[in-house]
């Protein structure tokens, strides 16, 4: 083990990720694959789970950036949920909130993806 | 307690000098983390501290030494009884302190670029930080120097 750990569920037509243990600039290709195999399987949406997540760098926040227009050009999009307050702190430090839907719970994003259709 | 913790604040230093490789970045931040709580700063500025860390190894890993996993990282914690100061040497490449702008968050989010926001952290972590370019007959050195005040968190 790596000390990073991304499991997939799958829910319908949404896709979750969930992260487990440090994401730094180590472990940032494994999501890296895990967002790429989801994209080569035509799953644009998408949700992150950090529940398990320990730590964030912006080695692993870059992650998200690098796929989201991708995924946004096919009507998909990538909701972040269940951060602890220090993971929110990172992507809050620089200025995510306003660009990705970042929700308590996996449900709430569940709904929006599915409100939306 | 407060007794307790001002006599670990006497002056006092830890050095780490570790191979440039991404692995081991777990093991800096552990290093790092565990003196800063020893010495009494809250889960949050420590949080902060340990961030900052993993940002300057980073860059100097994945940059200054172009993934040159045979070079060496000197990382060094010195305890002053009001701070606590980090210097981080590489001899790579390092860079030009003067491209050192605070970036354009927006223009930068709006162009999705990748990477390179660990500058911005670093000093938005930090209480202060410098960075300089040591030249010397044995070849060039580059150094980070942050610092967090222990007056600025409030126990």
């Amino acid at each position: 083990m790596n000390g990073f750990e991304v499991m997939r569920d799958e829910n319908g037509a949404v896709s979750v990720l969930r992260l487990k243990g440090f994401l730094d600039a180590h472990t940032a290709s494994d999501l890296e694959r895990a967002i790429q195999k989801l994209l080569d399987d035509k799953r644009f949406k998408i949700i992150v789970n950090f529940k398990d997540l320990t730590y964030i760098s912006s080695a692993g926040l870059g992650v998200f950036m690098g796929f989201i227009e991708e995924v946004r050009t096919n009507s998909g999009d990538i909701k972040l949920t269940n951060m602890s307050p220090k993971i929110f702190r990172v992507f809050d430090l620089l200025g995510f909130p306003t660009l990705y839907e970042i929700r308590n719970e996996e449900g709430q994003a569940l709904d929006s993806f599915h409100n939306k259709k | 307690m407060k007794n307790a913790v001002n006599h670990l604040r006497t002056k006092k230093k830890y050095h780490l000098r570790i191979p440039s490789q991404t692995e081991n970045l777990e093991i800096i931040r552990e290093f790092v983390t565990k003196i800063a709580r020893k010495v009494g700063f809250r889960d949050e500025e420590t949080g902060k501290i340990e961030l900052a860390v993993d940002e300057a190894c980073t860059n100097v890993i994945e940059h200054a030494y172009g993934q040159d996993d045979r070079k060496l990282i000197d990382i060094e914690v010195q305890i002053d009884p009001d701070k606590f100061i980090i210097t981080i040497t590489d001899q790579g490449k390092g860079f030009d302190p003067q491209k050192l702008k605070t970036p354009d968050m927006k223009k930068y989010l709006d162009e999705m670029r990748v990477g390179g926001l660990g500058v911005f952290l670093m000093k938005t972590l930090m209480d202060e930080i410098d960075f300089e370019v040591k030249g010397g007959r044995r070849g060039r050195k580059n150094q980070v120097r942050m610092v967090k005040y222990f007056a600025n968190q409030r126990s």
